[in-house]
């Protein structure tokens, strides 16, 4: 951990972000919605394959969504095989990221603990370390007194309502400045050519049998050869306008962040069981989360009661915390999956392109989603990393169920 | 926290209520019919509007009865809660 101040490692914003251009009447690829997906499939699209004549298409400002919400929890110790490959080539692309985006991301490799509180827990972690092991990820298990050696503020006694029994450990996992890693895609993006055009909703399609030929937006109509969906929380209002169904449900998602405190918290934690998750921000927050709110919901802000009981797991897993003020706390809109997985691939529409239900946990997957879905668009066919993910697999039936790594831990 | 109005026991805090996901979701009526397709609609897909939406909630901490709602999933505010209409009777 550095011994600086906090704070004192943030670098200079440049003086030059990018255009603001007006958008063309067609272009190759219009991508909609400008989070860190749309940004890194921008990215990757011009620098892969040399595809530029691309317009990132933003209802709002420039990753204004979940890419300026979340709490940038970056892993890839997931369960199954298929997220494993996904997951672990986006971690590989961060370790680089800084270098290809010319541009500081502040990604902070500091590991992360997910913690075990039962039997069934400790069987379920120690099986997923195994899984991890065989797919090349490091990851080990780690008894209570080895928790309390990495994070000494952890409440480690057995006195607690759910003492800690040990947890899994992935040490190249990490946290990243969310904003700067859409900036920095952003200017790559805009360096190429590619326009980013904000404040331009996409409004309908307009369509020609089995092909969208253009996208109706809020500043004109605009055509386009293929139309790359990166909408997260709001692919459903999207899909509906074209009458494709997806199991996708949007429910917000709640974070929060403390005042600023001394580095007291040199890692990650996360407990599925207990519903809370919390990293130290490179300024000095703790930075918070827990699960969805249960109901549906657009609207960007969540109940109480739910920032409620995950302060009360937080305080009694970390006892220091009963100190901190709470500064501010928002939601985004995250999509869900039946089987916590994203959806990416071909759509009933020849050229229309979906990726979503990232859920609670897509920031992690934006260099890696940005490549594999450059790759899909660019040859019309899914890059191999996301073909198990394809809608199809709900009539299939080979689900990649990933709850046990996914859901609620981010 | 919002109130929510159970048909029953009238207006209680949110907390007390367990959120059941889309109403009118019934089981087909004729499955060993079912296409692959129409199975994975029944099991996986359901309607995700912006805007109102018609819900199951249960008063699980209260009368533990199941109830209809309609809630604009925009402002999140509750337009109706009413009891479970009686299936229909069937000749
Ligand atoms: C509180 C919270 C905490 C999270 N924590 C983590 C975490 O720690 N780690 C992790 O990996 N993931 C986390 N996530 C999830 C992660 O943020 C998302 O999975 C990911 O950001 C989704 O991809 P995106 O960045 O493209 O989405 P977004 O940034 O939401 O981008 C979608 C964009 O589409 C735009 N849009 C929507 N509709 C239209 C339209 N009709 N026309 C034009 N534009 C449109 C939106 O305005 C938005 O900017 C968290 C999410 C939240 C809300
Ligand atoms: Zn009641």
């Amino acid at each position: 951990m550095t011994t600086n101040p906090p704070g004192a490692d943030l670098p200079e914003h440049p003086d030059f972000l990018w255009r603001n251009p007006e958008p063309k009447k067609t272009y190759d690829v219009v991508i909609v919605g400008g989070g860190g997906h749309g940004l890194a499939t921008a990215h990757y699209l011009a620098k892969n394959h040399g595809i530029t004549n691309v317009a990132v298409l933003e209802k709002g400002w420039l990753a204004g969504g979940n890419m300026a919400r979340n709490t940038t929890l970056i892993r890839s110790n997931y369960l199954w095989d298929e997220s494993a490959a996904i997951y672990e080539h986006s971690l590989k692309l961060w370790e680089g990221l800084e270098d290809d985006l010319g541009y500081p991301i502040l990604f902070s490799q500091r590991g992360v603990l997910n913690l075990a509180h039962t039997e069934q827990d400790i069987r379920d972690s120690v099986r997923r370390v195994e899984a991890n092991k065989l797919n090349g990820i490091d990851a080990e298990w780690l008894e209570p007194d080895e928790v309390k050696r990495i994070c000494p503020i952890i409440n480690t006694s057995e006195d607690i309502r759910y003492p800690v029994q040990g947890a899994t450990y992935q040490a190249r996992a990490g946290i990243a400045k969310h904003d700067y890693v859409a900036w920095g895609f952003a200017r790559r993006a805009d360096e190429a050519g590619i326009d980013l055009i904000q404040d331009c909703e996409v409004l309908g399609f307009t369509v020609d049998g089995d092909r969208v030929t253009g996208v109706r937006t809020s500043r004109g109509d605009i055509g386009c050869g293929t139309v790359a969906l990166c909408a997260a929380g709001h692919t459903s209002v999207l899909l509906d306008h074209l009458g494709v169904r997806a199991p996708l449900q949007s429910h917000p998602l709640q974070a929060l962040v403390s005042e600023l405190l001394e580095p007291v918290h040199p890692t990650i934690v996360m407990s599925n069981a207990v519903h809370v998750y919390v990293s130290q921000a490179h300024k000095g927050e703790l930075v918070m989360g827990a699960g969805v709110d249960a109901y549906n919901g657009y609207g960007q802000r969540g109940a109480f009661h739910i920032i409620e009981r995950q302060m009360a797991a937080a305080v009694e897993l970390f006892p220091v915390f009963a100190r901190a003020h709470l500064l501010r706390s928002w939601a985004g809109i995250v999509d869900v999956t039946p089987d916590a997985s994203p959806i990416i691939g071909h759509t009933p529409y020849e050229n229309v392109f979906v990726n979503a239900g990232w859920g609670t946990g897509g920031f992690k997957a934006t260099p890696g989603i940005g490549w594999c879905y450059a790759h899909t668009i660019a040859h019309g066919e899914p890059h191999p990393y996301v073909a198990p993910f394809s809608l199809g697999r709900f009539t299939t039936g080979a689900l990649v169920d990933e709850h046990g790594a996914a859901a609620v831990a981010h | 926290m919002q109130l929510i109005h159970c048909p029953w026991c009238g207006p209680r805090e949110e907390v007390e209520f367990h959120y059941g996901g889309q109403a009118g979701v019934a089981y087909p009526e004729r499955p060993a019919e079912l296409s692959d397709q129409d199975w994975a609609e029944y099991v996986f897909y359901r309607d995700n509007p912006k805007g109102t939406f018609a819900e199951r909630w249960s008063h699980s901490a209260g009368c533990r009865r199941w109830f209809d709602a309609v809630r604009d999933t925009h402002t999140y505010r509750f337009l109706s809660t009413t009891k479970p209409r009686p299936k229909e009777v069937r000749v």
